[in-house]
């Protein structure tokens, strides 16, 4: 049987037909093709799929697409301004050598921004236990604790 | 369920169930090199001999994007494109035209984007790409298999798996001069691409690891079981002949009651000694072994340890430091196809043999271009992964070879576009090829001057080249090299363990390494933190392991250790660099000096702040239960 959801994301306003079992980030990917989000296990282990709802990080593999109906939602391809100039945390991980193949990227960006909002000042401790939830083979994470600590300055430089 | 042999000690096993009962036993081949009687003798006359037994757990390579292949048939063409996440496609392009689907090479296109990781595992042929590209050569449609991760454990090659038992004989002053080695690999069910040569070529040839011994013995024998293939993971033979030499060293610092760095002094190779052939007959052509390593003892404080140890001592810490040298071999097969290419709208391309899937080589390749030929860095671009656009030489991205051979291939071919813009600029300024100077883009003779732009774009009209001269000003080269280079570097680590519950927390890592001439200090330091990082999981949280009946027990990431950002600290990476002799560059791979010096680094520093347990070893990973286990035997052995 499948069901009616409607969400927004990234700004825009998105239905589909979902059956019960479709996960949030199977609907994002295959439905609304947005590929940005990507799935590197099957365990909520490595947080390749983290997303935002309502404001906040989420693993989209371990939400169903029906209980994000109503919910704005934000993902990575979102995340730059309309006009394409990166988003502070996509520009520090670029600035900082936080990413080399770039497949856990987008979650890191997004659970970067997350922690940020969370966490302002979070010293380099408090970042790497916040990155439990989110896996990288290939950088040895110091690049991306570097970008997610610089761009948090700068959202609260900015902000204030 | 029929039985299984799992691990290669058991497979060996007169009783073992064969994995082929064909052959009658699971032993592939006995591979020998040196003297076994005089190596036995040699050691029966040493001072000491000092002996290991080391298991090198079995990894999962893991890169985070699962394994994955698409492929679509165009029947009225024959043509067969083939998409899937590789190191460099062409070789997959050849196995699957020549030897598996019978079909002209011209007929498979294989395309790799943005390959999510590597580390060697992506440079193989697998079954399931074999299998989708024929189904969609059969059906006439396009076909997509995707692993998911739990596939991705049960069948992309594992790496490591060996033991090794490693004897050495020192003589009164504590200078090593006879070794053996004998080293048992689990090759798992099948035989894969290059997982058997990994001890004997991919080890072996820089045994003994940055040390001077001159007699040698090796056994290696590749052994089959009932598990996953193993083949090359990051280091690929390296991690382990260096962890073996290092477990070593650290033993007869112990025996001779000499401090770990100065048993190292005493057998490093020395500059005054290079060129130094290595056993299986490498070149090492330059290093300056013992002065990288002041350099980590330097900037570890390594001198005033003794004080920190105390501190930690006071909140109920055990506190280690640990040292590692280690030697690589990279850049293997050095030959590589490069073309430098002019496009129309004044862009350079660079079109590459290698393929990177995270090594920056955009930003390297550019660099060298601006640097060689003066064309802005922000018009030049790179071309790879796509074997219908790349070189027809082309072996991709492995063995830390890129910067060597794709560098050196930029190199080579940016020389020979000068030369020839010379004589090209000659024609334009009225002068002569020998009177044209080049510089920083711009080619001068006398007064006047052309930039390269202008020969470019003189070079495409046949009528403003001198006579004779093929029009363009495109160069392909394929680089060749004689000899391979060899990065080393020393490592120090220093660790707390918590004795109530066996963590360990690591506290400072120093990273001297040797890459020879850096072409991107960001870069080049992205692949010693990598490297080291996958160094540390191997050490403290990966294992592969499998119960008796062959199940694999740690196929998902909640059961197999992948290490997150909080197992690490801040690394302090620094570079001796001693430019190589032996390429036109300068340049030493880097891609896998970390996961060479991180494991004995870290072993040494867990046995260090264990040893008023008396304990001398604890086989990888030092998982809390291990360490736990190892620090509650030594009290009940106190206590009995």
């Amino acid at each position: 049987m499948e069901y009616n959801v409607q969400m927004t994301v990234n700004g825009k306003a998105v239905s589909g037909k979902v059956e019960a079992r479709t996960l949030l980030v199977q609907f994002i990917r295959e439905h609304l093709r947005l590929t940005g989000t990507h799935v590197g296990c099957d365990t909520t282990q490595c947080g390749c799929c983290v997303i935002h709802v309502d404001g906040v990080a989420m693993k989209s593999c371990t939400m169903l697409a029906l209980q994000a109906d109503g919910k704005s939602i934000l993902t990575i391809e979102g995340l730059a301004a309309a006009d394409g100039a990166l988003h502070p945390m996509q520009q520090a991980f670029r600035d900082h050598h936080g990413l080399q193949c770039g497949f856990c990227t987008p979650g890191m960006v997004m659970m970067g921004v997350d922690i940020a909002r969370r966490l302002p000042g979070a010293d380099e401790k408090t970042v790497r236990h916040q990155l439990e939830g989110n896996i990288c083979r290939c950088t040895g994470y110091q690049g991306i604790v570097e970008a997610i600590m610089d761009a948090s300055a700068k959202m609260h430089a900015a902000k204030a | 369920m029929l039985p299984a042999a799992v691990s290669s000690v058991d497979a060996l096993k007169a009783d073992s169930p064969k994995v082929w009962p064909e052959f009658g036993t699971n032993e592939v081949v006995h591979w020998e090199y040196g003297e076994a009687a005089k190596v036995e003798t040699l050691l029966r006359s040493a001072h000491r001999v000092v002996k290991v037994d080391l298991v090198n757990n079995r990894i999962a390579p893991a890169p985070m994007e699962p394994r994955v292949v698409a492929a679509k048939y165009d029947a009225a063409e024959g043509r067969l494109t083939v998409w899937s996440p590789t190191q460099g496609g062409r070789r997959i392009q050849m196995m699957l035209a020549r030897t598996l689907l019978k079909m002209a090479p011209d007929k498979v296109r294989v395309i790799s984007i943005d390959t999510g990781g590597g580390f060697g595992v992506r440079s193989k042929m697998f079954p399931e790409t074999a299998m989708v590209a024929y189904a969609a050569r059969q059906l006439g449609r396009p076909v997509k298999w995707l692993g998911d991760r739990a596939e991705t454990f049960v069948s992309d090659y594992h790496g490591r798996d060996q033991i090794n038992h490693a004897q050495m004989g020192l003589d009164r002053d504590g200078k090593a001069f006879v070794l053996k080695v004998e080293t048992l690999l689990n090759v798992g069910a099948y035989l894969s691409e290059n997982g058997l040569r990994l001890p004997m070529e991919g080890g072996g040839r820089i045994i003994p690891c940055g040390y001077h011994i001159p007699d040698f013995y090796f056994s290696v024998k590749p052994t089959f079981t009932n598990t996953v293939c193993t083949d090359t993971y990051r280091g690929a033979g390296r991690p382990e002949a260096n962890y073996l030499m290092e477990r070593l060293m650290d033993k007869a610092a112990e025996t001779y009651g000499l401090p770990r760095e100065e048993i190292r002094r005493r057998n490093f190779i020395k500059p005054s000694q290079f060129p130094y052939k290595t056993h299986l007959g490498f070149v090492i052509d330059s290093g300056d072994f013992a002065g990288t390593m002041e350099m980590a003892l330097e900037h570890s404080n390594w001198a005033a340890f003794e004080e920190r140890r105390g501190r930690s001592a006071a909140r109920g810490k055990l506190r280690g430091i640990g040292l590692a040298f280690f030697i690589e071999g990279a850049g293997s097969r050095p030959v590589e196809g490069m073309r430098v290419r002019f496009e129309d709208n004044g862009d350079v391309s660079v079109i590459a043999g290698t393929y990177s899937h995270g090594q920056g080589h955009a930003t390297v390749y550019s660099q060298l271009v601006h640097e060689f030929l003066g064309v802005d860095y922000d018009k030049v671009r790179l071309i790879n992964g796509d074997t219908g656009t790349s070189p027809e030489v082309s072996n991709g991205t492995f063995g830390s070879r890129s910067s060597m051979v794709g560098g050196g291939g930029v190199k080579r071919a940016c020389d020979a576009i000068i030369v020839k813009g010379k004589k090209i600029a000659a024609r334009l300024l009225q002068s002569d090829a020998t009177r044209v100077t080049f510089e920083a883009g711009v080619f001068r003779a006398q007064t006047s001057s052309v930039t390269m732009a202008d020969v470019a774009a003189a070079a495409r009209d046949p009528n403003k080249l001198p006579d004779g001269m093929a029009p363009g000003l495109d160069e392909y080269v394929v680089y060749e090299n004689d000899t391979e280079n060899f990065p080393n570097g020393a490592h120090v680590a220093e660790i707390e363990v918590d004795p109530e519950t066996g963590v360990v927390e690591i506290l400072n890592y120093v990273a001297v390494d040797d890459c020879g001439v850096v072409l991107n200090p960001f870069i080049v330091h992205g692949q010693i933190y990598g490297g080291i990082a996958q160094g540390i999981g191997q050490a403290l949280t990966e294992n592969i392991v499998y119960d008796a009946e062959g199940q694999l027990l740690s196929g998902t990431f909640m059961d197999y250790g992948m290490p997150r950002a909080g197992h690490f600290s801040h690394i302090d990476a620094r570079f001796n660099a001693m430019p190589a002799k032996t390429n036109e560059l300068g340049v030493k791979g880097a891609g896998e000096a970390g996961c060479c010096g991180a494991p004995p680094a870290i072993v040494s520093a867990v046995v260090d702040a264990l040893g008023s347990y008396g304990i001398k070893h604890i086989d990888m990973p030092l998982s809390p239960e291990r360490v736990w286990r190892a620090i509650q035997e030594s009290r009940v052995n106190k206590a009995a």
